[in-house]
């Protein structure tokens, strides 16, 4: 919405989804009035057990936005407090109103700072816009849940969403998962990152990164905020390349900054791109894929492939996944919690692998002990490559609690 | 009638406030599970000579308002129907209106079960054709009854329940309509053929067997003899002939749908692996699953996990559905023991696997007989509205009060030797553990386990189930912790709604005594 200046009192402001389909959501509309204070009016499925407690709330967040006279319509589908706030500040913004103040629900204590190579096998998307997705996002049992304020938030809510994730992130208990959001395409991704990066989110994706500048831009931008709020965790970076340019530009990118963390893909993009057709086996996006692999370990950080969209296909979905561990990918995203177990299965080694590198290692022990130069199994000797990626499988299964 | 007196209210054993009259009629509040010990013989219809009757057999009658007419259907007596057609059922509002159009006032019309699409008994309501329904109510006809302008109070009871009431006397059906989707001109019934096919008939089977006069509406009729009879002939004083006894669409589901939702299926899986963790999914086991989205995802987990372990059930009990007919078809289970059959392929199955049987409330569910198949169960699945700190559980209303469900077979399930509730966490932002029940539907001494998307509650009168589980990797946590996590979600506990001092319907226990009252909302 679209106000000009000269209008802005007088405009009103709306924000949030109501309907008999709709759950978890709230619609808020602010009318600014020169007088007569605040006056609220609310419809609520839950009123019965919450109209006291949703009354209240409106009324705290109204008046820390410093609005003084308006007519505010509530119409509540379910919502939860931290959902309430959001709305209700997106509706007073948009009505010219509150501009610069931060309603923020309270904080819930944050989970140990993320590291660098944690394992990122799955990372479920959830759409910024859609706040009934936030509550049981983490209970699925991904390794990351990011937040999306781009591709599934249609351009008219961006503002609104960025208020909501900034709430969830504060206000829900995402678990064992690493909290990721995924901005938009700078630059309007850096006002993005304006609210998101005081509440410290352990990871923050960037879409459609074809140059090393524009991580150079995130991640300033990142420093000063987190330097402006005394933020001393890390923040990690994952760039999501998505184009020819940026695959030509893959090792650049993943060695633009200290911060990143993972390098991953976008194919729905970089077919488009290409101007060819994404198909199930993927071999338009062979290269693609080969070549982010082989920069993102060049740079010694992880990578990540793309999603598999067609939730109903579950077969596809594995064949995709394990295809993309024997490519050298560590994880996938998630559309759907349903895909999960299956990507977990899919990277997780398997028992004879398990067992093989088991007898690797045993006998690299051995030989250590022994003082032994050279490691040998049976008849067969073992180079220290090979050594090497026995006790990176060995530490993956355990962290997959395999072994 | 029951309202116009005045309403002496008793505190009862789960200390809940239940009306000692309804209706007219003197009630037991509920003593406990088990304490009643009823005394007496059985209620019994006339005598009946074959003489009265014609001997080709032949007993067709020309309308339902002629079979009305012959079975001496008066002012103030019980008219009796049956939810095998479910949603999709026309015979009850057939016969309530051709009791009208005879002239007949204050009947009550005592149903298996009523449904959204029979709103329209409001009106006859509203004429004083009905006086009031002693069935299940939920929607239009819920809320009818709960904003009190049913003239007489509402009974609630379950499946066995209602044989208990019919069999105990405490109901007197005066005329049955039977919804038959196959009959001969004799009067004997078949559920499973037709083209309003619907399964099994065993709703029907204690109003056939118990009421005075006996009425079978059919769209198939079928030369002597209609097999299987379900539902037999000499039982039956007229058969009327109708187009149409149902619409198809709605009398069973084309297929049955698995929720999509992750939550849910979550909730699914746990049951699962609970069962199979807890040891109670083991060769020659049974268990018992309704038709709603958690329960069909539950059945399509288990069947994985039967099949991991190479395990087979000896019996499961429907409400069949299409996962439950995979289950017997693949070998994973000896029989289908069938009181309702929600789908085409639970119907399909019911007609030509001899290992898929028809039971009636008398089998499954009676309290008041030489024991019944409910208490045999392994484990069964249900769901609730609500439930409190010490497993009470309630199924029949909105925690606003306004009626939302039957009991069904609910109650008489909990006798099973593992009962589980399978229950999201909240709904809305409406916590489903709560502080109080607002309406006690099953007391929580039988209610084992609280399966939600957040953990695991094993109710501590249950430490043989706490020990089976030691070791499994499920999130088992104390109820109240899982209570206690929701209510910061939603923002603190809900504010209790404020429910009218005026009864106007009552929750029956399995034995006839008065668990609770449905209390008037404005």
């Amino acid at each position: 919405m679209t106000v000009g200046i000269e209008t802005r009192s007088k405009q009103a402001g709306e924000a949030g989804h109501w309907g008999a389909e709709i759950r978890s959501d709230v619609h808020v509309r602010i009318e600014p009035r020169d007088r007569g204070g605040i006056d609220i009016e609310l419809e609520s499925r839950v009123k019965p057990y919450y109209g006291e407690a949703i009354r209240r709330q409106a009324e705290e967040v109204i008046e820390a936005l410093g609005v003084r006279h308006a007519q505010v319509t509530i119409h509540d589908e379910g919502a939860l407090p931290f959902v309430i706030a959001a709305r209700i500040e997106a509706a007073a913004r948009r009505a010219g109103l509150g501009e610069g103040t931060r309603v923020l629900p309270d904080r819930l204590p944050l989970p140990e700072p993320s590291a660098r190579d944690r394992m990122r096998r799955s990372r479920l998307y959830v759409p910024g816009s859609e706040p009934k997705y936030f509550i049981n996002a983490a209970l699925h049992g991904a390794d990351g849940v990011i937040l999306d304020l781009e591709d599934s938030v249609h351009p008219t809510e961006k503002d609104a969403a960025r208020l909501l994730v900034r709430n969830a992130l504060r206000g829900v208990d995402f678990l064992q998962c690493e909290r990721m959001v995924r901005i938009n395409q700078l630059p309007l991704g850096l006002d993005d990152l304006e609210e998101i990066i005081p509440e410290s989110p352990d990871l923050i994706l960037i879409p459609k990164v074809e140059s090393p500048h524009q991580v150079v831009d995130a991640s300033q931008k990142i420093a000063e905020i987190k330097a402006n709020y005394g933020i001393t965790r890390p923040i990690w970076l994952m760039p999501i390349l998505e184009s020819a340019q940026g695959m030509e530009k893959a090792y650049e990118i993943a060695t633009a900054s200290e911060e990143i963390a993972a390098l991953t893909i976008g194919l729905e993009d970089y077919t488009a791109d290409l101007g060819v057709v994404k198909t199930p086996g993927g071999a338009e996006s062979l290269f693609a894929r080969q070549r982010m692999v082989n920069a993102a370990h060049a740079a010694s950080v992880q990578t990540i492939d793309s999603v598999f969209g067609d939730v109903g296909d579950i077969d596809g979905l594995r064949t995709w996944a394990l295809n993309s561990r024997a490519m050298g990918f560590e994880g996938m995203g998630c559309v759907h919690p349903l895909q999960i177990t299956v990507i977990h299965q899919a990277f997780a080694p398997t028992s004879a692998e398990i067992e093989k590198a088991q007898k690797i290692v045993a006998a690299f022990h051995e030989a250590q002990q022994k003082g032994l130069g050279v490691v040998s199994l049976g008849s067969k000797m073992i180079d220290a490559p090979v050594v090497q990626r026995a006790l990176k499988l060995m530490a993956r299964a355990q962290a997959m609690g395999l072994v | 009638m029951a309202i116009l007196e005045k309403m002496e209210l008793v505190l009862n054993e789960a200390g809940r406030k239940v009306p000692e009259m309804v209706n007219g009629h003197a009630q037991v509040p509920y003593l406990g599970v088990g304490k009643l010990q009823p005394r007496g013989c059985k209620a019994a219809p006339p005598i009946r000579t074959a003489a009265d009757y014609p001997e080709s057999g032949d007993k067709r009658v020309a309308d339902l308002e002629t079979a009305l007419r012959k079975c001496g259907l008066r002012d103030g007596m019980v008219i009796s129907s049956h939810h095998h057609l479910r949603d999709g059922d026309r015979v009850a509002l057939m016969a309530l209106e051709a009791a009208s159009r005879i002239g007949v006032k204050n009947l009550t019309w005592f149903p298996s079960a009523s449904f959204p699409s029979q709103k329209s008994a409001i009106e006859l309501m509203a004429s004083g054709v009905i006086d009031h329904i002693e069935g299940s109510m939920n929607g239009p006809l819920g809320d009818y009854c709960t904003q009190g302008k049913m003239r007489g109070m509402g009974v609630l009871r379950s499946h066995g329940g209602r044989w208990q009431a019919i069999q105990d006397g405490e109901v007197h059906i005066d005329v049955a309509v039977i919804a038959a989707p196959t009959a001969d001109s004799f009067g004997n019934c078949d559920g499973s053929h037709g083209k309003s096919a619907c399964g099994s008939l065993g709703f029907a089977l204690a109003d056939s067997t118990y009421a005075d006069h006996v009425i079978a509406v059919t769209d198939t009729l079928v030369p002597f003899p209609c097999v299987p009879w379900q539902i037999q002939g000499n039982n039956v004083d007229c058969v009327v002939e109708v187009d149409s006894i149902g619409d198809p669409a709605k009398i069973v589901s084309g297929t049955t749908q698995i929720t999509r939702s992750p939550d849910r299926l979550r909730i699914a899986e746990f049951v699962a692996r609970f069962l199979r963790d807890a040891g109670i999914m083991r060769d020659g086991f049974s268990f018992q699953a309704g038709a709603g989205g958690i329960a069909l995802a539950f059945v399509s987990y288990l069947k994985q996990v039967m099949k991991e372990s190479g395990v087979k059930a000896r019996f499961v009990r429907g409400g069949s559905t299409k996962y439950l007919v995979e289950l017997l078809e693949e070998g994973l289970t000896d029989y289908i023991l069938d009181g309702q059959t929600f789908d085409l392929d639970g119907v399909r199955s019911i007609a030509n696997n001899p290992r898929h049987l028809a039971t009636s409330p008398f089998t499954s569910y009676n309290y008041h007989g030489k024991g019944n198949f409910a208490s045999m169960v392994d484990a069964v699945v249900l769901g609730a509205t609500e439930v409190d700190a010490n497993f009470n559980a309630n199924v029949v209303t909105h925690s606003d009060g306004r009626l939302l469900h039957g009991i069904g077979g609910w109650q008489n399930c909990l006798a099973a030797k593992c009962t589980i509730l399978a229950v999201p966490s909240f709904r809305d932002r409406i916590p489903v553990i709560v502080d109080q029940v607002t309406t006690l539907s099953g007391p929580g001494e039988l209610i084992d386990v609280v399966v939600t998307e957040r953990g695991i509650a094993i109710n501590p009168l249950r430490p043989d189930l706490m020990d089976a589980v030691k070791g499994s990797k499920l999130p088992i946590r104390p109820l109240l912790e899982i209570k206690k996590e929701v209510e910061r979600i939603c923002g603190g506990k809900p504010q209790r709604p404020r429910l009218g001092d005026r009864p106007v319907a009552i929750v029956k226990w399995v034995d006839g005594t008065v668990l609770d009252s449905v209390w008037q909302v404005s």
